[in-house]
């Protein structure tokens, strides 16, 4: 069942099209991810999903649940059961993981879920709870804890900015552990990356290119023609249509 | 209202009770409380509304625990005069923590003129917490002139961010001689019609003294707020750097008026000023977390101010 569909969605920023009429139906329960080169469009259009501010003036309609959700802000998502995470996520001076975990929680003080979180991303507790999510923080902690809050969160729906990218090879497997996590909570995962490994955790794609959506399938198809046709591809010019309804560069 | 209550509103109970823990509590003008120990001598005459205190801290006493000093005011309205006149000798070592308890207030002034000494060696730190009724009527202008002897260090952090400021004038001076450390923090949190008027300056007359000032202030609803950061360094090998950071919600507003002297070319200040609303891309991560706007907005501001 279709759980997020966005329909004809274009988006202009500063006179510049940046989605182009994008038509996609998320399956509900599923990892499927978006991928596609440097400034394809991926972020935009997440950020059009979760409604951030410049994102919002969108043509087209983004349907969640069977709702029109286009007029309504971020908390407003979110209380749906949407969510994000960055792919370079904010820095707060002086906010505490603990709060910040918290946060994401519905409950007032519940500290037991956000030393879980810290523990499925493989940090330590005691370590992390008092420290800022400050710039003290390496790029690989403050997106651990990221997904964390993600975790301590349970979204019903979950984007993902290339929630790989900063991550060592040696944490990589806490990330996939907590994408494994979120659908076993029955979340839906939209994966944006950029790394073939990643693209492994999803079973569909969606192929993005100067903000269209070229091509979509099961991630072996999109995957292979990621690898082939795009990876290589050095300009950002949309692919030419082929006859057959499929493209080449 | 009782003055226990002062104390369980600035949570020394505990403190006050302890004999090893040095303490002073004054209500308005009249001295209900106090404990000396060894190494620290504490003189407090009530004088017309208010105390003259006259602190001394003995050469090279190291007073473990922190002092606990409370000036408050159980009533509605008054006049409270401190005038405090610290001597921390050569050596010695000392933290104060100060609480200014006005739970109640609605039309109170509180006024500091303090002077204090820092000896050579030695190592004072105060920080003083302010806890304003939710009222607003209230008037803090405290006044320090401080001096730092050559290696002394020096700390002092000014929070203000339970209840209503009310209007608040600080103005803190302090001369640093040869290889002293000054950091002076001031964390305020404005809102309705609080007017914020914050002065700090740091002279850096002696060869590799060091400075820090740091701002942090959240101008609210029509809050007005003013800080003006002075550093100026006249010596070689002296560092400086001046931090403040406002932000403004609603219709507040605020100025920031970093000013860095340098008159000696071997001397390196910085500063840096950030006034604006609060980060969007900081507001919108927590909003998608499940925050309202305003619950985002708070939580930013807290840790601001933490
Ligand atoms: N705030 C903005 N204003 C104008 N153009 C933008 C803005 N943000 C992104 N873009 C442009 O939109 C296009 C898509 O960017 P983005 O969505 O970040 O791509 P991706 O995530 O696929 O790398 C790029 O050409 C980028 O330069
Ligand atoms: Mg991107």
């Amino acid at each position: 069942m279709s759980v997020l569909e966005v329909r004809d969605l274009d988006l202009y920023m500063e006179d510049e099209q940046i989605l182009d009429d994008v038509n996609i139906s998320f399956e509900e329960g599923v990892v499927q991810a978006i991928v596609g080169p440097n400034g394809a469009g991926k972020s935009s259009l997440a950020f059009s999903i979760m409604g951030l501010k410049g994102y919002r003036d969108v043509e087209g309609e983004i349907v969640y649940d069977g709702e029109v959700i286009n007029d309504l802000d971020v908390s407003e998502r979110s209380k749906l059961g949407i969510s994000l995470g960055w792919q370079e996520p904010a820095r707060y001076e002086g906010l505490k993981v603990r709060d910040y975990l918290n946060a994401a929680t519905d409950d007032e003080e519940n500290e037991d879920v956000s030393r879980d979180v810290l523990e499925k991303l493989g940090m330590d507790p005691d370590e992390y709870l008092d420290r800022a999510v400050d710039s003290s923080l390496s790029g690989g902690e403050r997106k651990k804890i990221e997904m964390a809050s993600l975790l301590a969160m349970e979204p019903d729906l979950v984007l993902l900015d290339e929630p790989d990218s900063g991550i060592d090879v040696s944490s990589l497997e806490r990330i996939f552990d907590s994408i494994d996590y979120l659908v076993e909570r029955d979340a839906t995962v939209i994966l944006i990356t950029h790394s073939e490994r990643t693209l492994e955790e999803a079973n569909y794609a969606y192929l993005m290119c100067g903000g269209s959506v070229i091509d979509d399938g099961p991630i072996e198809d999109v995957g292979m023609y990621f690898e082939d046709k795009c990876l290589p591809c050095e300009t950002k010019n949309i692919p030419q249509k082929k006859e057959n309804g499929r493209y080449e560069n | 209202m009782k003055i226990e209550d002062l104390y369980e509103a600035a949570e020394i109970e505990d403190a006050v009770s302890d004999p090893d823990v040095a303490h002073l509590i004054i209500n308005k003008d009249k001295i209900v409380g106090e404990n000396e120990i060894a190494g620290l001598s504490v003189n407090a005459v009530e004088i017309e509304d208010g105390v003259d205190v006259e602190v001394v801290v003995e050469e090279d006493a190291v007073i473990e625990k922190p002092v606990h000093m409370c000036f408050g005011m159980t009533q509605e309205e008054g006049l409270q005069r401190i005038i405090l006149d610290m001597d921390i000798r050569a050596g010695s070592e000392i933290g104060i923590l100060a609480h200014c308890v006005f739970p109640k207030a609605v039309d109170v002034r509180h006024e500091m003129d303090a002077e204090i000494r820092v000896g050579e060696d030695a190592e004072y730190s105060y920080l003083e917490k302010h806890i304003h009724s939710p009222k607003g009527g209230l008037e803090v202008v405290p006044k320090a002139e401080i001096m730092l002897e050559r290696r002394a260090r020096y700390k002092n952090d000014f929070e203000l961010v339970e209840g209503r400021v009310g209007e608040l004038d600080i103005d803190y001076e302090c001369v640093c001689e040869e290889d002293s450390i000054l950091e002076m923090t001031a964390k305020v949190d404005g809102k309705e019609d609080d007017d914020i008027s914050i002065r700090e300056a740091g002279d850096l007359v002696g060869e590799g003294a060091r400075g820090v000032l740091t701002t942090r202030v959240a101008a609210r609803d029509d809050t007005d707020a003013e800080v003006i950061n002075e550093l100026s360094a006249e010596a070689a090998y002296t560092r400086g750097h001046v931090d403040c950071k406002e932000i403004i919600q609603d219709r507040g507003e605020a100025r920031a008026v970093p000013i860095v002297d340098v008159h000696h070319p071997l001397a390196h200040v910085t500063h840096e000023a950030a006034i604006g609303s609060v980060d969007r891309k900081q507001l919108e991560a927590l909003m998608a977390r499940g925050l309202s706007e305003e619950e985002g907005v708070d939580l930013i501001i807290q840790g601001l101010l933490s």
